[in-house]
């Protein structure tokens, strides 16, 4: 299956594929569904490689769901963020932000600031991070930052404490030149916009995805098109029975992870031990090692909790790089940690997407075209393509999309959960349940013959089986009272993105202690857990009994927390060490116990002889015959074992709402979550994760906004409040079924779930229920009682903002 | 904006003009103290603060440090601090007690919650001289003899956190729900975090887990 998104690095690792010299060995391995599609299927691996695994039944600590390693840490408060790490002598620091969207700043009078008693430190910031680069930066003579939204941070000051600095950043004096601005999609894709960039720019992307390609064509502020094409789409509209089409507009959303972006950075001549709230403490080293031109070595950098990133949090940006020059000039660690309006301004949001989608098809369903024209905004940053999901779905004869960045006076958008998709997914999903509608086809037996994804059908089935299903009128609008119930389904889908960079170092202890290190980071979705079950496992000793280091760069290189692509490139390395250092382990110990290694095996914490030449002994006696006070074994990821197949995985989604028609308003009150995720190591915390992604979906289609002025180019709702997010009262029923799939892909043959879950798929399977509900087609997001007010045609009250 | 005088009047301040007071500035600077789940004798304070002028019984405080003692989880704490410190600062900062936490810092998220007096108050929004004679509980105090609370354990049982920044203010929240109603239904729960925030999307675990923890597994 084509991948849309694949730039190279991400998908296929330089060196890789290079790594022939190692001999192979040919195993059989489990593939497909257990219960639907199950069989073994033959794999080249390296010899080195672990015994391959049975699927989740057969394991005794794998595929189960001990809890959470650190949960109780995180119940009892006693867990430690970035924001709760105080050092001593440690100073607070604050930005002083723009507050005018477009300006070329002509002064920055620091002095009042510096005379505050409490003040230890001022810097001027003189390159600013995120926003896109000109390609020609001639075209621009500044001496400080061209200011290109409101909430660019322009200084800083360090202070003793949280109100010194809140008073003294309110002293610094900026002059500004500003400049025309524009904040609206619309306006500024027209001839006589103001312009954002004197020239063509482009935006690099991180780890999680998000920044758009470089080098297409920039005509005023509109960075595009990015085109690509499959056979000939004109031709395919003309051999198609019936073409519906549609015009699709989404909004712009924030991260709004509940710890903001911030670091402690602690500046000392021969170490930088930076903390940080990140998806990637390897990125915020890198990004410091190249900003201050220091080794990689000399940097240090840890998370030890982490609250919340989902996708914005990569790199040191531009708090790190202050709070680092901020302690550099103080010799005093420093703390910067964003408020809750510099969170929604300034580092990231998922662009808006406007889409017009043209799909021709056969009579029995053959999808003969698909068209995609698409113009998004992720402000003065790229990334606003979406055509994902048209492009990699379902089965078509011919595919043209054209993919386009507008440029705004508005914060730089960041790789958001499943970047592009979200947006992409809710338009093409709901065109393909209007073309089933059309061809008076049930969803699921279209999607039947499109999608030849193989777990897919296993899913739709799932789906067909379900009470929820069975109780959808196929009937749209049938309900007489004011408030209509409907049912609606979409599908899901994102890729395989394995990440080389995976290293654990697994140690035995002659205590009997084990512990599993990587410089890998639990950002919530469980990584800590997940590695003591994978040595647990190998060990026979309970995961909760497994010391698991985590959050720092001293440790094994690991992988970044985005794109899905943690726990899938990590365990096959947590694996490997484990199970080399179980072997160096019984070999050993062997002769003290007058066998040999191969004898010898580690179950329910026990040495155990296969032959019963020995009575059982208790792991930790076992390991007090250790020669050496310790064995570790320090492992890296191999490339997955076929690199031909398996290339995307998802699920589908099943939405109930209820639809008032007197007063607009949509209540979800149930949803069905099908999804897949390779082997799934911990269940219960794939389910965690897909509720999240459910949750963050609803709240995407029916409730988030970000607003801005068009008068003022300011945010109008930069906090908690009337910036409005998925709350309790709002949390339908949701029903999860993980769908193990297993695809031979490693030896622990795990995948990722933060991307495809839910949140792709659950805007159109709102769409598609609301359809089904009220008859009329809902294209634009968030479903606001007064959108849906004014798609029943009734009168609405209000103002536009962008 | 180079020539003020020209812009609207709702422009926001320019830098060198005198910043506008913040929201929170003013209610810290007005002695107004506002809690979201308890407006903590509010319109009180604020008849002492207005009184205050002419009444020479009634103190000054500030704007320099003032000792103040709180008490907290049981124990009695001595600190020094301006008047305008919240009572999140006063832990987080001057106590060290992090695991209470600050997230919207004004009062919309409710992951700051602790109790004041068993009334769960968010304590971003409260000044820590308006605890002054209060029981203080935090999350750290809610656990007894090193054992978690059976809300905590059954927040860990069912996995009824992710990230788990909104997590203490959850169990907060939660825990107090079930000192004032022992037997709530899933629907008392929803109420009772309404306005708690979680981004990660534990809010149906989080039901699970309070039911199980008050013995009760009933949906309305």
């Amino acid at each position: 299956m084509p991948t849309h998104w694949n730039e190279e690095s991400m998908l296929q690792q330089p060196g890789a594929a290079a790594d022939g010299k190692s001999d192979k060995k040919t195993v059989n391995m489990p593939v497909g569904v257990p219960d639907y599609t199950l069989c073994d299927e033959p794999r080249e691996v390296p010899v080195t490689e672990p015994p391959v695994w049975p699927i989740n039944k057969d394991l005794k600590y794998v595929g189960k769901s001990p809890e959470r390693w650190d949960g109780l840490a995180k119940a009892t408060g006693r867990a430690r963020y970035t924001s709760d790490v105080q050092l001593p002598g440690m100073l607070y620091a604050k930005f002083v932000n723009a507050n005018v969207p477009h300006a070329k700043v002509v002064s920055v009078d620091t002095s009042a600031a510096e005379r505050h008693p409490g003040v230890r430190a001022v810097h001027v910031i003189e390159h600013v991070l995120g926003n896109a680069s000109l390609r020609d930066p001639s075209l621009e003579q500044a001496k400080y930052p061209v200011v290109r939204y409101a909430g660019q941070p322009i200084a800083a000051v360090a202070a003793i404490s949280p109100n010194a600095a809140e008073d003294a950043a309110a002293l610094i004096k900026v002059k500004y030149e500003t400049l025309p601005f524009v904040v609206d999609l619309d306006k500024a894709r027209t001839a006589d916009a103001p312009l954002v960039y004197p020239g063509a720019a482009d935006q690099g992307g991180t780890a999680g995805g998000g920044g758009g390609p470089h080098g297409v064509p920039q005509t005023g502020n509109i960075h595009g098109p990015s085109i690509r094409k499959v056979a000939d789409v004109e031709r395919g509209l003309r051999d198609a029975d019936v073409v519906v089409e549609g015009h699709y507009v989404t909004q712009v959303q924030t991260h709004s992870a509940l710890e903001t972006h911030g670091l402690v950075a602690d500046w000392k001549p021969e170490m930088l031990t930076v903390w940080a709230s990140t998806q990637a403490i390897s990125s915020v080293r890198e990004e410091l090692a190249a900003f201050f031109k220091i080794p990689m070595t000399q940097i240090r950098v840890l998370t030890e909790f982490m609250g919340g990133g989902f996708g914005a949090k990569f790199g040191a940006g531009n708090p790190g790089v202050v709070a680092a020059a901020l302690s550099k000039k103080t010799g005093a660690p420093v703390r910067l940690m964003l408020d809750r309006e510099e969170e929604h301004l300034s580092v990231g949001n998922r662009p808006s997407s406007d889409q017009m989608l043209r799909i021709g098809a056969k009579k029995d369903g053959t999808l003969t075209a698909v068209h995609l024209v698409s113009y998004g905004t992720a402000g003065c940053g790229t990334g606003a393509g979406c055509a994902g999901p048209a492009s990699n779905l379902y089965k078509y004869a011919a595919l043209h999309t054209e993919e386009n960045d507008v440029f705004t006076n508005a914060g730089p958008g960041a790789a958001m959960r499943a970047p592009g998709h979200p947006q992409g997914a809710f338009a093409l999903e709901q065109t393909i349940d209007e073309l089933a509608v059309k061809l008076n086809l049930d969803p699921l037996e279209l999607r039947e013959r499109i999608d030849l994804h193989p777990v897919r059908k296993v899913e739709r089935q799932i789906v067909r089986e379900s009470a929820l299903w069975k109780s959808r009128n196929p009937v749209a609008n049938a309900d007489r009272g004011p408030v209509k119930r409907g049912v609606g389904f979409a599908q899901s889908v994102w890729y395989r993105m394995v990440s080389m960079d995976s290293a654990a170092e697994v140690r035995v202890h002659r205590d009997g202690s084990l512990e599993v290190l990587s410089a890998v980071q639990d950002i919530g979705s469980g990584i800590k857990t997940v590695m003591a079950q994978i040595i647990a496992e190998q060990f026979g000793v309970p995961p909760e009994k497994i010391t698991v280091k985590v959050g720092d760069t001293n440790y094994p290189v690991g992988p970044s927390s985005g794109g899905s692509m943690t726990t899938l490139s990590l365990t096959p390395a947590v694996r490997d060490a484990a199970w080399q250092a179980s072997q160096k382990f019984l070999e050993e110990v062997a002769p003290a116990f007058g066998t040999t290694g191969g004898d010898l095996e580690l179950l329910d914490g026990e040495l155990r002889s296969k032959s019963g030449k020995i009575q059982p002994v208790s792991f930790k006696r076992a390991a007090a015959r250790m020669k050496t006070d310790q064995i570790a074994v320090q492992s890296k990821r191999v490339p997955d074992y076929d690199r031909s197949k398996y290339l995307t995985y998802g699920g589908v989604d099943v939405a109930e709402v209820e639809v008032d028609a007197e007063i607009g308003r949509i209540h979800v009150k149930r949803v069905l979550s099908v999804h897949d995720c390779g082997r799934p190591m911990n269940p219960t915390q794939v389910i965690s994760q897909i509720n999240g992604g459910v949750l963050q979906g609803i709240s995407y289609t029916l409730f988030e906004n970000r607003l801005l002025d068009p008068d003022y180019g300011l945010m109008v709702n930069p906090n908690l409040e009337q910036y409005k997010i998925t709350g309790s009262r709002e949390t339908p029923e949701i029903d999860v079924r993980l769908v193990e799939a297993y695809i031979g892909q490693s030896s622990t043959d795990a995948s990722g779930i933060g991307e495809a879950a839910g949140v792709v798929s659950i805007g159109a399977a709102i769409g598609n229920a609301v359809y089904n509900a009220i008859g009329v087609r809902i294209r634009q997001t968030p479903m606001t009682p007064a959108v849906v007010l004014a798609a029943l045609k009734q009168p609405v009250l209000g103002r536009s903002l962008a | 904006m180079s020539d003020p005088t020209k812009s609207p009047s709702s422009t926001p301040e320019n830098q060198d003009e005198n910043r506008g007071i913040s929201r929170r500035g003013f209610l810290k600077g007005a002695g107004l103290t506002a809690a979201g789940t308890a407006l903590l004798d509010g319109v009180q304070a604020f008849s002492r603060e207005t009184a205050a002028t002419t009444n020479p019984d009634v103190k000054e405080m500030g704007p320099g440090s003032v000792p103040v003692h709180l008490k907290i989880n049981g124990k009695e704490q001595s600190l020094e601090i301006e008047p305008r410190t919240t009572l999140a600062e006063a832990l987080r900062i001057h106590l060290g007690m992090t695991g209470t936490k600050v997230i919207c810092d004004r009062g919309a998220c409710s992951g700051c919650t602790v109790w004041l007096d068993k009334m769960p108050v968010n304590s971003c929004m409260t000044l820590a001289v308006d605890a002054i004679g209060h029981e203080v509980t935090t999350i750290e105090g809610i656990s007894a003899d090193g054992e978690p609370h059976p809300l905590q354990a059954a927040f860990v049982k069912h996995d009824a956190m992710q990230c788990g920044f909104c997590t203490p203010g959850m169990v907060m929240s939660c825990a107090a729900l079930l000192e004032r109603n022992p037997h709530p239904t899933e629907s008392d729960v929803r109420h009772a975090i309404s306005g708690n925030l979680c981004r990660c999307g534990t809010y149906p675990k989080i039901f699970a887990a309070t039911l199980e923890a008050a013995g009760n597994t009933r949906k309305a």
